[in-house]
């Protein structure tokens, strides 16, 4: 079997001495670097200053102080207020990594589902993955399902995102591409039906069932404890650790199927995976936060925009940026009115909303009409 | 002769309509095939049916006696490249990135050592170096062509599919790629390229494989295949076959006084 392997190599590959080898343009490793650094010391910063925020204000350094309280370091100091370790650890710190967790795990999401449809729109909000997840975890408070306690919601959740998921890719695929108009349209469709399904459990759900959907239809991190987070995290966690071990297959699959498979990737497995992803990382940022859309859009966007498409940065700039753009954007939720809190779902869709027309624009214009 | 990929009694149909009917053809190490035939003859199909991405309906495929239907992608990468006709890219990846991805198949074993020097030595082999930089989306077609051409290159495999490698390409640049390929098989690999250009490929194939409704109707060196009666048979147009200083000619009959233009 070996007749044909490894030793055709391209000839006069191997320098012979007296040439030198021709120079290859840097790998921009260090932009990279400085992005990544940056979004994550940005995290950092904005978890303290978001959790001294609220109705109690605590300054980041009385924040930093009870952390570091916690975890037996005493050098900074405690909050003053009397409640206001309490509000701390019972309300602020969980609602703040959630939404770290959730940011996270849907600019993941956006990432994976770019690079699987090698289409910049793809979204699980665009596309109804969210909605599908958010009817199966609706059918879970309707119906008064419980038979997996606290992960009844999630798994449902999972379930619902991984059928959508599935349908849109196997309605919006064509000759191993997937066309602009038809990754829209296609969308459309199944947000259409996932949304009639919400609405058919908005109407047999009882009072409570239906408060609860709605709020949650316009996604917050309102009323997040521990055990939400704890649920999330492990699913963040696992969605993550795949999307970085796909990346670099994810940058071959830009080739289209056909290509990427001439060059060696297995391109079957590679959907399968991804498809779980996205609906894993999905079903982790609706089970509890409702449906949020464009954050993972905007996004990978972004980070394309300052470090180009490579996967291997893009999905960890991705997820610190999510992380960030959530953790500014629940803040400005629950203080920009005074004892309000909006629903962030609406805030992110007010401005991914438009952000996504002006991307449907110029995809159109770049991809030479191909739309 | 060492053939390592050999089609024997491929029958393909697509759609119903039969496409290739029990076509038997021998890829050598060492020498350049080239695949002419009119539109619709099933070039195209052939090659795809060779480089694994068509399950053929009858006969098989084997390479180094394995059937490439049953090949990984990986085990088969790293033994085959494929150029094809169209070649998109969903996103803004350099150039350098691209003619990168050729190296997929050869991560994490010890050959990955070798990826920077390929990468480059594709790229110059290409004449792209000057484009490394740039943005693939932002090509012209040639220099796309060109790109995908050292991302073949860079895969460095025993077998080179190449699919209408000089349709986008200047002069200069058909000259280029055909010698690459020349070199390919001067240096021991197996190339097949599917071409239009009759002259083109009279001037450098070792063989020629006319295809016409799905058959093969002819294998063996130019001179011996490209004859005026064959072609204008297989074309449905007259066809001459000229002797230019050894040179072969393959021009089409039209009026008397455009004859020799």
């Amino acid at each position: 079997m070996t007749a044909v392997a490894g030793r055709h190599r391209l000839p006069e590959a191997v320098p012979t001495g007296d040439v030198p080898p021709p120079a290859l343009p840097p790998v921009r490793r260090g932009r990279a670097g400085l992005l990544l650094a940056a979004l994550g010391v940005g995290v950092v910063v904005s978890t303290l200053v978001s959790a001294g925020q609220g109705q109690l204000d605590v300054p980041a350094d009385q924040v930093l102080g009870s952390v570091l309280h916690r975890l037996g370091v005493d050098v900074l100091p405690l909050p003053t207020h009397p409640q206001g370790d309490n509000t701390l650890w019972q309300v602020r710190f969980p609602r703040v990594a959630l939404a770290v967790l959730v940011g996270a795990a849907l600019a993941t999401a956006g990432a994976l589902m770019q690079g699987l449809f090698g289409n910049p729109l793809a979204e699980p909000g665009v596309v109804g993955v969210s909605v599908g997840a958010a009817l199966a975890a609706a059918f879970v408070i309707v119906f008064q399902v419980t038979l997996l306690g606290a992960w009844t919601v999630p798994a449902f959740a999972f379930a619902g995102g991984l059928v959508t998921t599935l349908a849109v890719y196997a309605l919006s695929r064509a000759d191993g591409r997937t066309e602009v108009v038809t990754l829209v349209l296609t969308g459309i469709a199944v947000n259409a039906v996932c949304s009639a399904g919400l609405a058919l459990m908005l109407f047999l759900g009882d009072t409570a069932a239906r408060e609860e959907i709605v709020f949650w239809q316009l996604g917050s991190l309102n009323g997040t404890r521990w055990a939400h987070v704890a649920v999330v995290a492990p699913c963040v966690g696992i969605g993550l650790a795949g999307a970085l071990a796909l990346s670099r297959r994810l940058d071959v699959l830009a080739l289209g199927d056909r290509a990427a498979r001439h060059v060696g990737v297995d391109v079957e497995r590679v959907r399968v995976a991804a498809i779980v992803l996205v609906a894993l990382l999905t079903a982790a940022a609706v089970s509890f936060a409702g449906i949020i859309a464009f954050v993972g859009l905007v996004v990978p966007h972004l980070v394309r925009m300052v470090v180009g498409p490579g996967h291997r940065v893009l999905v960890p700039a991705s997820a610190l940026g999510g992380a960030l753009l959530l953790l500014w954007a629940d803040l400005f939720a629950r203080t920009a009115v005074a004892y309000a809190d909006l629903p962030i779902g609406m805030l992110t869709s007010l401005v991914g909303g438009p952000f996504f027309f002006w991307l449907l624009r110029r995809t159109r214009r770049t991809a030479g009409g191909w739309a | 002769m060492n053939a390592p990929l050999v089609a024997s009694g491929v029958g393909v149909e697509l759609g119903g309509a039969p496409v290739l009917h029990d076509v038997d053809l021998e890829v050598r190490l060492g020498e350049l095939l080239v695949l002419v035939g009119p539109n619709g003859a099933g070039k195209s199909t052939l090659l795809g049916v060779l480089s694994g991405d068509q399950v053929p309906q009858r006969g098989t495929v084997t390479l180094d006696g394995r059937r490439v239907a049953s090949l990984r992608a990986g085990e088969l990468a790293r033994r085959r490249a494929v150029l094809p006709q169209e070649n998109r890219l969903a996103f803004g990846f350099r150039v350098v990135d691209v003619v990168r991805m050729g190296r997929a198949a050869w991560a994490g074993r010890p050959e990955e050592d070798r990826d920077d020097l390929v990468v480059a030595e594709a790229l110059r082999r290409s004449d792209v170096t000057h484009l490394a930089e740039r943005v693939y989306p932002t090509l012209s077609g040639g220099e796309r062509a060109r790109t995908s051409l050292a991302r073949v290159l860079a895969q460095e495999t025993a077998l080179v599919l190449l699919d209408e490698p000089t349709a986008a390409l200047d002069v200069r640049h058909v000259e280029l790629v055909m010698a690459q390929a020349r070199e390919l098989a001067a240096a021991g690999h197996a190339v097949v390229a599917v071409l239009h250009d009759l002259t083109l490929a009279a001037a450098h194939a070792d063989r020629v494989c006319v295809l016409a409704d799905g058959r093969v109707r002819a294998v063996g060196a130019p001179r011996a295949v490209l004859t005026a009666d064959l072609l204008s048979t297989v074309y449905e147009h007259p066809l001459e076959v000229v002797d230019l200083d050894g040179r072969l000619l393959v021009l089409p009959h039209r009026h008397p006084q455009e004859a020799l233009c």
